[in-house]
């Protein structure tokens, strides 16, 4: 009689404990689902690896390091030693094409700096500048064009009246 | 109004990734905002300019004209330069855009709506010569600093809107006013909010002129957002940049306004004639006030080829800041001789004048033809380049076009 009623209790037991068990289980797989769905509500990972925008950042990417005929093509810079310091310091606030329609001489380069620091939020450039100044005044020196210039790039087509 | 963006949906840890480079402002870039390598590519579509323009910078946005652009004797906006100090106003909230009246100068601080300035006060149109200071800037030397504009930056528009001078009485201005500057809701390049990209103005002389007005309409209608949009100062004749787009607020100054790109050598030229490349102290520059006399031709396009025994029409405009232009010549032999050419009156005051002339040539060879105005005070253009001065500003020097009799 005691034994009965202690197999009885033991099954009911067991039984109690097979759907705690359950129960648990199926809680923290919910649990592991919820939390997955809140980081990537998308479920972009069961998508396989396409998103949209990836394509478009990989073709940017290669776009902006290419070099054709020794000009950067992303931003007109012609290629050489100081490039990089370059488009990283001076193409924030203005574009490249500030920088290359200009011709100046070291010092007129670093005065435009320091306007550039004391009015436009440039930071310092520490040494970079002198790196900056030296590709500018290498690739892009001042030509003499004395008073007037002869006239060029003339493009000829017949005027008809 | 917004700004179209392409790539709205990337972070801005991939955009530092695809542009190669940290995003130096990042923590300070608003959200939806589309760093200049990913703009719209396309700036004729974008402002509606013609193909011919030529780009000059993309961040701030610099475009110019041709001369055989600006044929039209009203500039149609397909051929009008742009020129920004800062970045252009990406919404315009023109429902609640309101114009203020301040400064040490005023009875009282007044602020009008949009609606409030086109109902009270009395409308007029002016055509009205806006040239940049720096137009030509490109053929100095010793080179100067800033975008290399060549002859492309004027243009003579149709403008429509009230009286500076009508508003102004209508505030209540005290005795001791002597200039007025502008505040407008452009953006500073390096996108810090307590710095104006530019802040001009001129004296009360000029500010109460008939023909200084602030408009609401360029050609008949609502001013491109790139040129003003919805309310813009108009200075005729002076250097464009006393014309301030997007206008929010016009200060009337007890001194004269110190603004920004009112100092150093901005829009400032030396005093006193200098040497090229001369360094010139800053007290020692003057502001620019009426732009000197100057003329395009702008047809034929530079390059024609003719028969032998054909005629050539050539055709252009004139103008000379605050005066007339008084008389036009051509010249066919690098100014050894000179011939007159017809010029008309202008449309009103400070509008460019149209001129023309038949021209003969005395046999087959390489010509150019060189255009010469002269303003009623009697000074004309030089055939070479003007005083050098710091920032290249004023190249009033003849145009010419390369013309060939085959």
């Amino acid at each position: 009689m005691k034994k009965q009623n202690h197999d009885k209790l033991k099954r009911n037991f067991q039984g109690t404990y097979q759907k705690i068990i359950l129960a648990t289980v199926i809680v923290a797989i919910g649990g592991i689902a919820l939390i997955y769905f809140i980081f990537d509500p998308s479920l972009s990972a069961f998508k396989g690896n396409e998103p949209e925008t990836e394509i478009v950042e990989i073709s940017v990417e290669d776009d902006f390091d290419k070099i054709e005929n020794g000009i950067h093509v992303s931003t007109g810079f012609i290629e050489a030693p100081g490039m990089a310091e370059t488009i990283q310091n001076c193409t924030n606030c203005h574009s490249s094409k500030l920088v290359i329609q200009n011709r100046m001489n070291a010092e007129r380069w670093k005065s435009t700096i320091k306007w550039m620091q004391e009015t436009q939020n440039l930071w310092d450039l520490g040494e970079n500048e002198a790196v900056i100044i030296n590709y500018l005044v290498t690739n892009y020196p001042p030509k003499k064009v004395g008073r007037r210039a002869v006239l060029t790039d003339v493009e000829w087509y017949q005027l008809e009246e | 109004m917004k700004r179209r963006n392409f790539v709205a949906k990337s972070s801005l840890g991939s955009l530092a990734a695809l542009l190669g480079v940290d995003i130096v402002y990042k923590n300070v870039m608003p959200a939806g905002y589309t760093p200049i390598a990913l703009q719209d590519s396309d700036p004729f579509k974008l402002f509606n300019k013609d193909k011919g323009m030529v780009v000059l910078n993309d961040k701030p946005w610099n475009i110019e004209a041709q001369a055989h652009l600006l044929d039209d004797k009203v500039t149609p906006n397909k051929s009008i330069f742009i020129r920004n100090n800062g970045l252009i106003p990406e919404e315009i909230d023109v429902e609640n855009w309101t114009l203020t009246i301040d400064g040490e100068s005023v009875q009282q601080e007044k602020t009008y709506s949009l609606a409030e300035l086109k109902s009270k006060f009395k409308h007029h149109t002016y055509q009205l010569t806006l040239e940049c200071g720096g137009n030509g800037r490109s053929e100095f030397d010793p080179p100067a600093k800033g975008n290399q504009w060549t002859i492309g930056a004027v243009y003579c528009a149709s403008w429509t809107g009230v009286r500076l001078r009508d508003v102004l009485e209508d505030v209540g201005i005290k005795d001791d006013a002597i200039y007025f500057g502008y505040h407008a809701a452009d953006v500073h390049l390096s996108r810090d909010p307590t710095k104006e990209p530019i802040s001009r103005g001129a004296p009360m002389s000029k500010a109460l002129q008939d023909e200084t007005i602030l408009a609401f309409q360029m050609n008949g209608e609502d001013i491109p957002l790139a040129h003003g949009y919805p309310l813009r100062v108009i200075a005729g004749g002076w250097p464009a940049s006393v014309s301030g787009k997007w206008l929010q607020r016009i200060s009337i100054r007890n001194v004269v306004h110190d603004g920004t790109k009112m100092t150093g050598t901005a829009y400032r030229v030396p005093c006193k004639p200098v040497a090229p490349g001369e360094k010139v102290a800053d007290e020692d520059m003057c502001i620019i006030e009426s732009m000197p006399v100057k003329s395009l031709i702008t047809y034929p396009k530079s390059g024609a080829t003719l028969s032998k025994g054909k005629k050539l029409n050539i055709r252009g405009h004139a103008w000379a800041g605050e005066l007339e232009v008084a008389k036009m010549e051509y010249s066919i032999d690098f100014g050894a001789t000179w011939n007159n050419c017809t010029i008309e009156k202008p449309a009103n005051r400070l509008a460019w004048q149209h001129f023309s002339a038949e021209i003969s040539f005395p046999q087959e060879g390489y010509y150019e033809v060189w255009a010469k105005a002269t303003d009623t005070n009697g000074a004309g253009q030089p055939m070479l380049l003007p005083g050098w001065n710091p920032k290249g500003y004023l190249n009033n020097a003849c145009h010419r076009i390369a013309v060939k009799i085959a």
